[in-house]
């Protein structure tokens, strides 16, 4: 009973938002949607039993993806209304709802077979995080050793693409090239 | 009705779907086209935790971790190439990326 009462408010919470993501034409109000429905979402994931995918999906999707975009934001113009594509408005929808039904139908055509079963059963007696530390750091080693090392990857880049005078490495340059740098650099301080 | 299944948490996440979809294709703004791609992932994640929770297996939960490490990846390495377009062009509109048009 309590279970249906939440998915049916927070499935049309998330799906609002959501909407409002996609169709409004300010960047802010976006962004604020969006954080918005990322926090219903990690609802689903406490009502599947799934509590620390849920707390992950707060701490990373609210927390720091969201405060990217921020950041990010505060580079570009937000206060200009987005332009918006002048396209056929129903074919977008139809074109995307047929997309949607399909991936839908191809994640859940497995389940529709006879004979499934579990290849990771829940343990008894253990909670959500235990199990999946157990699975994680046996089964799935590699693949969160390799995850480790993308991020690793994302945040070097992130750093070079975004940050000043990257182009630059000390290493390679003469010293006299980089006091000129330095003196160049105190001179507009001064200034 | 009342009773939550498998179905309903695949019926919202094919609605999710579809709005990150209708995001994607209708947007102009590069800003924009990344928001619609997290409702993308997200509504996968929906699904992947719903099938994990109702076949009582976790590698559904392990998959929706790795999708959630991607997309927090995508956006640090997304965002830099943004801030790098737009200090160059000083506008971040999709219809200015026609470099590579033949």
């Amino acid at each position: 009973m309590f279970e249906a009462i939440a998915f049916y408010l927070f499935s049309f919470l998330t799906i609002a938002m959501f909407y409002i993501t996609v169709t409004t034409s300010q960047a802010l109000y976006a962004l604020s949607a969006l954080a918005a429905g990322m926090i219903f979402i990690s609802a689903f994931f406490f009502i599947l039993g799934a509590d620390f995918l849920g707390a992950v999906q707060i701490v990373v999707y609210s927390g720091a993806v969201m405060a990217l975009y921020a950041f990010g934001m505060m580079f570009f113009d937000t206060t200009r209304d987005v332009k918006e594509k002048k396209g056929n408005k129903y074919l977008i929808t139809g074109l995307a709802t047929l997309a949607a039904i399909l991936v839908v139908v191809i994640v859940s055509a497995p389940l529709i077979g006879e004979n499934i079963s579990a290849y990771y059963p829940m343990t008894e007696g253990a909670g959500n995080t235990q199990e999946i530390g157990m699975v994680l750091f046996t089964k799935y080693l590699v693949p969160f050793e390799l995850a480790a090392v993308m991020l690793l990857v994302a945040m070097i880049s992130g750093i070079v693409l975004a940050g000043k005078k990257m182009d630059l490495s000390l290493t390679l340059m003469s010293d006299r090239e980089i006091i000129e740098m330095r003196e160049e650099k105190n001179k507009k301080v001064l200034l | 009705m009342m009773e939550i299944g498998l179905n309903h948490y695949l019926v919202l996440s094919t609605i999710l779907f579809s709005i990150g979809l209708v995001g994607v294709m209708r947007r102009k703004n590069l800003l924009m086209l990344f928001f619609a791609t997290e409702i993308l992932l997200n509504s996968v994640n929906i699904s992947f935790a719903a099938i994990s929770h109702f076949y009582g297996d976790l590698t559904g939960q392990m998959f929706a971790f790795f999708v959630i490490a991607i997309a927090a990846s995508e956006v640090a390495v997304g965002l830099g190439l943004l801030i790098v377009w737009h200090k160059r062009h000083n506008a971040i509109d999709l219809d200015l990326m026609s470099t590579m048009k033949g």
